[in-house]
């Protein structure tokens, strides 16, 4: 089994000069599944980009490597090819373009051989029941938000990455398909020693993606770090302790009001 | 200015004598346009040297047919017939025994049964300065005529190749589409490495209930100068499907004109284009609405790379009695350098109350996320680019007429993706 670490060391960064990640530090290595998880606005999405090298996100200080290697110094293509994944929360339209397309370009900038992507990507399709007929379609073009879940998904059990972040993989699926989904996901931990970082605000996700840690990130830093049993803990109080008014199962927080003045158009990607 | 009066054409029936010698007078007391008018506007018509070209007086050898030949058989592969014309002279005709059997008409105006009801018949007599000197000069005005009911299973080939150095050439090919019958016409319109002028005229006459899908393939030598006319009438229930793939040309401009003028009469009109270098590509599209209950859908997208341009200006004329249009416009364009230019004009005129019209344009850079997505799969920035130009061009080249010539298309696409910097 190969053996990978991504470590991510007083990651600062800021998006349209507002500083959101104030110093994360994090290790991922094989086989092992670790959670974020935080309120809106606490910098999971930010954390997510970042790591990918989105446009529009810019690091202001610390580091992040996979076996030594600097990501933050590689392309996002570069970052993909030594062994990063990022299944989007939002999987962007690629009209015109397929599966088949994406994994050509991909599998030749890798030297990989391309014989059995095919064979590998219905093998994938059955796995999470996604529906064969979707994999001629055009990348997440007309696809509920739920297939375009399981595609994500997919592409990662035929690209095989070696450390895969999963943002928010729980929306828009229904419980079953978040079974399946995640069913694939903790076999690719010891199928190929696949290292996950799990991005999500609610628990549900955590009830199907068994975790070996938990992170609450708060403000740009990580507050706390434990067990499952932390995720259960923020189940029962949510993220009050934490100095902020929510849930984490989507329902309000026991014995916690909702706020009423909380505002209602706050970015729950930030 | 009439520079087409110094050459003798070949000579013609009466009737054609007489139509060169009216659009030769209209011709001399007109003017060549300039950037001042409206449909002219965003053009490079300022530029050109009329006196730098010189009609063509001749036909070319056999070698140049043999070799548009060939491009036919590799671009279209099985036809039910081929003409070929060089510098406006028509070269070359064959036609099936089939075809010819069931009364289809392909050669020369002058020559074939029903050449003067057909030639002129949509782009009559026009005071515009190109249609003019085409009308004046053709030297062999070429006639498709396609009888009633009469349905052909594989395309008819135009090919129009451009060979002659300085050379002026005014090709002419006009279309009918009988009553209630089906063809497919494909025109592949290409060059030898010239510095020569190419004024087109074609002339499509969709009959009752008929069906006719024209694709036009434009992919001349770099130093060619392009400005061609496209007219169509589509008559009622008849259906066009006119498609243009453009990539050549130093400055290359295409008019198209589609009047609906029988009710629950359809046009879609499709382009895709490709400019690099210091090309100008330049567009400029006419759907009328003219009788009740029909539909035009208009769909032209495009690439710009190097410091090349491209001009799409479109008008939606919805005429008093076109009570039940739907009539859709849409332009979109791709810059691939700061260098490029791309301008989009869309418009309306709309003169009845119970119509459903929408255009759209849009001119911007490859979609940023788009690239990223691909990238973070880990396809590298220049393949992730040609994936998301060759799949914004998908939209239009799924819908072509002709899908044996798409294959040829793509490539002619990915050539030029490859060509940018």
């Amino acid at each position: 089994m190969a053996s990978h670490e991504l470590v991510i060391e007083g990651l600062r960064a800021e998006v349209e000069g507002r500083e959101i990640l104030r110093g994360v530090d994090l290790v991922v290595r094989s086989g092992e599944v670790h959670a974020v998880m935080g309120p809106n606005g606490s910098g999971k999405s930010t954390l997510s980009h970042v790591l990918m090298g989105r446009p529009g996100y810019r690091v202001t200080g610390g580091a992040v490597t996979l076996d030594g290697t600097d990501l933050l110094a590689l392309e996002p293509w570069e970052r993909a090819q030594a062994g990063l994944f990022l299944a989007m929360q939002y999987p962007v339209e690629v009209p015109g373009v397929s599966l088949e397309d994406l994994f050509a370009e991909s599998f030749r900038a890798a030297g990989r051989d391309l014989a059995d992507v095919r064979d590998r990507m219905v093998a994938e399709a059955e796995r999470i029941g996604f529906d064969e007929r979707f994999l001629a379609r055009q990348l997440n073009v007309d696809l509920s938000g739920g297939e375009q879940k399981r595609n994500e998904t997919l592409q990662l059990g035929v690209l095989r990455p070696a450390i895969a972040i999963l943002d928010e993989l729980d929306s828009g699926l229904d419980v079953d398909a978040l079974r399946r989904v995640s069913r694939r996901v903790e076999e690719a931990t010891t199928e190929w020693g696949l290292g996950v970082l799990a991005i999500t605000h609610y628990s549900r996700l955590l009830h199907e993606l068994k975790s070996d840690q938990v992170h609450i990130l708060v403000q740009g830093r990580i507050r706390e770090s434990g067990g499952p049993e932390l995720a259960q803990a923020l189940e029962a109080e949510g993220y009050a302790r934490f100095g902020v008014d929510e849930s984490v199962d989507g329902e309000p927080a026991a014995g916690v009001a909702a706020d009423p003045f909380a505002d209602p158009f706050a970015d729950p990607l930030a | 200015m009439n520079p087409v009066d110094t050459v003798t054409l070949p000579p013609g029936p009466g009737w054609l004598e007489a139509r060169r010698t009216a659009s030769g007078e209209r011709l001399a007391a007109a003017e060549v346009p300039s950037t001042d008018e409206e449909v002219w506007r965003y053009s490079r018509i300022g530029e050109l040297d009329l006196a730098a070209y010189r009609p063509v007086p001749g036909s070319p050898g056999s070698d140049v047919v043999e070799g548009a030949r060939r491009r036919a058989d590799r671009v279209v592969g099985e036809r039910a017939g081929l003409a070929v014309v060089v510098d406006g002279h028509l070269a070359h005709v064959e036609l099936d025994e089939q075809a010819a059997a069931a009364g289809v008409v392909l050669g020369a105006a002058a020559d074939v049964a029903g050449g003067e009801a057909v030639l002129g018949a949509v782009f009559g007599a026009r005071d515009d300065y190109f249609g003019a000197l085409n009308d004046a000069g053709a030297p062999a005005p070429a006639v498709l005529d396609v009888p009633r009911g009469t349905a052909l299973d594989r395309p008819i080939v135009v090919v129009h190749h451009t060979a002659a150095e300085g050379g002026l050439s005014l090709p002419r090919l006009a279309v009918r589409a009988g009553e209630n019958s089906e063809v497919a016409l494909v025109d592949l319109a290409a060059s030898e490495d010239v510095a020569a002028l190419t004024v087109p005229v074609v002339e499509l006459d969709v009959g009752a209930s008929a069906r006719l899908t024209y694709l036009a393939v434009q992919d001349l030598g770099p130093r060619v100068w392009q400005i061609g006319t496209q007219a169509s009438r589509v008559a009622g229930q008849a259906r066009l499907v006119s498609a243009t793939a453009a990539f050549g040309g130093d400055y290359a401009r295409l008019r198209t004109d589609c009047a609906l003028t029988g009710r629950g009469a359809s046009g879609d009109l499709l382009a895709v284009y490709f400019g690099d270098g210091d090309q100008t590509l330049d567009f400029r599209t006419f759907q009328d609405h003219v009788a009740a209950d029909t539909t035009s859908n208009l769909l032209f997208k495009g690439a710009v790379g190097g410091r090349s341009r491209s001009v799409y200006t479109g008008l939606i004329r919805v005429r008093p009695d076109a009570r039940g249009t739907n009539a859709f416009q849409t332009n979109r364009n791709i810059k691939l350098s700061e260098d490029a230019w791309a301008e989009s004009v869309p418009n309306l005129e709309i003169e009845n109350n119970d119509v459903r019209c929408s255009h759209a344009s849009t001119v911007g850079p490859i979609d940023e996320l788009q690239r990223f997505y691909l990238e973070s799969r880990g396809v590298p920035p220049a393949a992730a680019e040609r994936l998301v130009v060759a799949g914004f061009f998908d939209e239009v080249l799924g819908q072509l007429p002709a899908p044996g010539v798409v294959a040829e298309l793509r490539r002619r696409i990915a050539d030029k993706l490859e060509q940018q910097p």
